[in-house]
């Protein structure tokens, strides 16, 4: 809040204010998805040539232009399509005749348990990892860890999960390779989904680490006789994780979304297998629910990311 | 940015590249992509066969076996009896020339709306900028199946999803380029001179922002390859009989139980051709530029 003399204010309004202005920055985020989405579904052609039958008569061509608004012109259209988004109503599924918001949130607490999974492995490993290599520099150990860094950056999701399938199911069969619903079928999916981001954690971790451990306020830490984990743990990583904060809720937005693939090769009854469906069966309502969705989570799930980061820097909290 | 002249900056001085010949990870991701890209030129001189000539007598070969003709099948063959090997060379070429041409259009237009931004005016720099930072604020996978879904598979819809996917990079690095390099004096003296804005475009800013524009570009050719096998994989990308990577393992992978080399000889190939280019593109950078570590 700029303007504002420093520590003047009481702490709890500002941090509302805070969260108050966060909040209106999506406003302008759900606009621009609601643009693309809208844009995106006009560009595809004509609906009812796409959905009637080729036989259709002049009649029912009209009917349907008229039961879906299409006689209108598109700033109108888009309004209404606006007006309908913003009360939730994202149109109705062309195959499955239900409201397509309806059927994408049937199938968004697969996607969200797979995808929460994944980032508890991410933070619980990347971090662990980073931070051990970090201590260990140059030695066998780091070097270990980054050429698996090196690796897991490198390699195709959907290869890394046909080939777990292969490893852990078909040749050793300790998992399914397939299916939901019981924890062992989770593994395979949030392991593969998890291997990327993992790799770019540990690295942005590592780096972070060995720049925050160079620098004086560590050695200060060790001279005033701390322990070596606490100051690696209290004074190295809690400074070294503002950047990472930043990298890792881009990257949660992109592990969702990822989520797509993963969902694909494991048969996971989530959001990705819908979308992909849809695609095939031109189901646009549904095409658009998922991406407006998406976004959305994505949107919030950058807003907890920034509250987060001023818990952990309150510089943030007073700008 | 390298302090000295232009010349400096723009051609690979010996400082350059004997820092790169000294990083032994950086010679391999060259080794490595460059091996893929060898393969990818002269694939029909490589290839023992042709990508989509069928032997349905000579189904599922595993690697090293012999076909009813007699023919050894170095890598097997696939559930059409093609053989894998020809099929991985002339999909080194599908996917590389796929993935560089998306960097070539995408590295293009968003370093002209870099050089844009940086010169124009505040009012064109903000609305550049704007588009930038919602560009990658979308998850580039999402993006890439709403445009697909929207226009179709076909390969212009493919290079629009993988220019869109590079562009924005481009024009945010090379704009905060321009605006670093064109306060130098080099650039005030060309202006002295009576240089146009277009020729100290091109003739000044350009050459002295070739090095972050090299690593930026290297560094996007991994994902875009990634990014297309992913597509083709899913059926939203090449379009078979075209032998990219990500169709071969997506069509072989109902056979992957009985005939493991078909899922996953294609995906070792993606691996090297990956990590060859993101070996290549931080070896680049940490030679060209040690400050651009975070980008």
């Amino acid at each position: 809040m700029a303007g504002r003399a420093p520590g003047a204010a009481p702490v709890l309004p500002a941090g509302l204010l805070y969260l108050l202005g966060r909040l209106g920055q999506l406003v302008p985020t759900v606009l621009t998805v609601s643009v693309i989405a809208f844009v995106l579904i006009r560009l595809s052609g004509d609906p009812a040539s796409l959905l009637l039958t080729p036989e259709a008569t002049e009649v029912e061509r009209r009917a349907f232009r008229d039961a879906h608004g299409l006689d209108r012109s598109l700033p109108v259209q888009y309004l209404v399509f606006l007006g309908n988004l913003l009360r939730g109503n994202l149109g109705t599924s062309f195959w499955q005749h239900e409201p397509a918001l309806r059927v994408v949130l049937s199938r968004f607490p697969a996607t969200l348990l797979l995808s929460v999974t994944a980032i508890v492995i991410v933070i619980a490993f990347g971090l662990a990892v980073g931070v051990v290599a970090a201590m260990f520099r140059g030695t066998a150990l780091d070097w270990f860890v980054m050429a698996g860094v090196g690796l897991g950056q490198s390699v195709a999701t959907f290869w890394l999960g046909l080939m777990l399938i292969l490893v852990f199911a078909v040749f050793i069969p300790l998992f399914p390779p397939s299916g939901y619903g019981t924890p062992a079928q989770l593994v395979l999916p949030a392991v593969t989904l998890a291997a990327y981001y993992v790799a770019v954690t540990t690295r942005l971790t590592r780096s972070g680490m060995l720049e925050v451990l160079g620098q004086d306020f560590i050695r200060t830490a060790r001279a005033k006789g701390l322990g070596e984990s606490a100051t690696i743990l209290r004074h190295g990583l809690r400074n070294a994780l503002i950047p990472i904060t930043t990298v890792l809720g881009l990257q949660i937005g992109e592990l969702l979304a990822g989520a797509v693939v993963t969902e694909t090769v494991f048969a996971w009854p989530g959001v990705g297998t819908l979308v992909l469906d849809a695609i095939t069966r031109r189901d646009y309502p549904v095409v658009q629910a998922t991406i407006v969705l998406i976004a959305l989570v994505y949107a919030l799930v950058n807003l907890t990311v920034d509250l987060v980061y001023g818990v952990l820097d309150p510089r943030v909290r007073v700008r | 940015m390298s302090p000295a002249g232009p010349t400096a900056a723009a051609l690979p001085s010996s400082r350059v590249v004997h820092a790169f010949l000294r990083n032994p990870l950086a010679v391999s991701g060259l080794a490595l992509f460059g091996f893929t890209l060898l393969v990818a030129v002269l694939a029909p001189a490589l290839a023992p066969d042709t990508y989509d000539n069928q032997d349905i007598m000579g189904r599922l070969k595993p690697p090293l076996s012999r076909g009813t003709d007699g023919r050894v099948y170095l890598l097997g063959s696939d559930p059409l009896g093609r053989d894998m090997l020809s099929r991985i060379i002339y999909g080194a070429r599908a996917s590389v020339s796929v993935a560089l041409a998306g960097l070539v259009i995408g590295g293009g237009l968003g370093s002209l709306l870099g050089l844009l931004a940086g010169f124009g005016g505040r009012g064109l720099d903000a609305l550049v900028m704007r588009i930038v930072d919602a560009q990658l604020a979308f998850p580039s996978l999402l993006l890439a199946i709403a445009v697909i879904a929207a226009l179709g598979t076909s390969l212009w819809t493919l290079l629009a999803v993988l220019a869109l996917r590079s562009w924005a990079v481009h024009a945010r690095t090379l704009r905060s380029a321009v605006l670093v390099i064109r306060e130098q004096e080099s650039v005030t003296a060309a202006r002295a001179l009576g240089a146009g804005p277009m020729r100290v475009a091109f003739k000044e800013i350009l050459p002295n922002a070739l090095a972050p524009l090299i690593v930026v570009a290297t560094a996007q050719l991994g994902a875009l390859i990634l990014l297309e096998s992913t597509l083709s994989f899913l059926g939203i990308g090449l379009q078979p009989p075209a032998p990219s990577w990500g169709s071969m393992l997506s069509s072989g992978r109902p056979y992957m139980t009985v005939a493991w080399w078909v899922a996953a000889v294609p995906g070792v190939a993606i691996l090297i051709a990956v990590l060859g280019a993101n070996l290549l593109g931080d070896g680049l950078r940490d030679a060209l530029d040690p400050r651009l570590k975070w980008s």
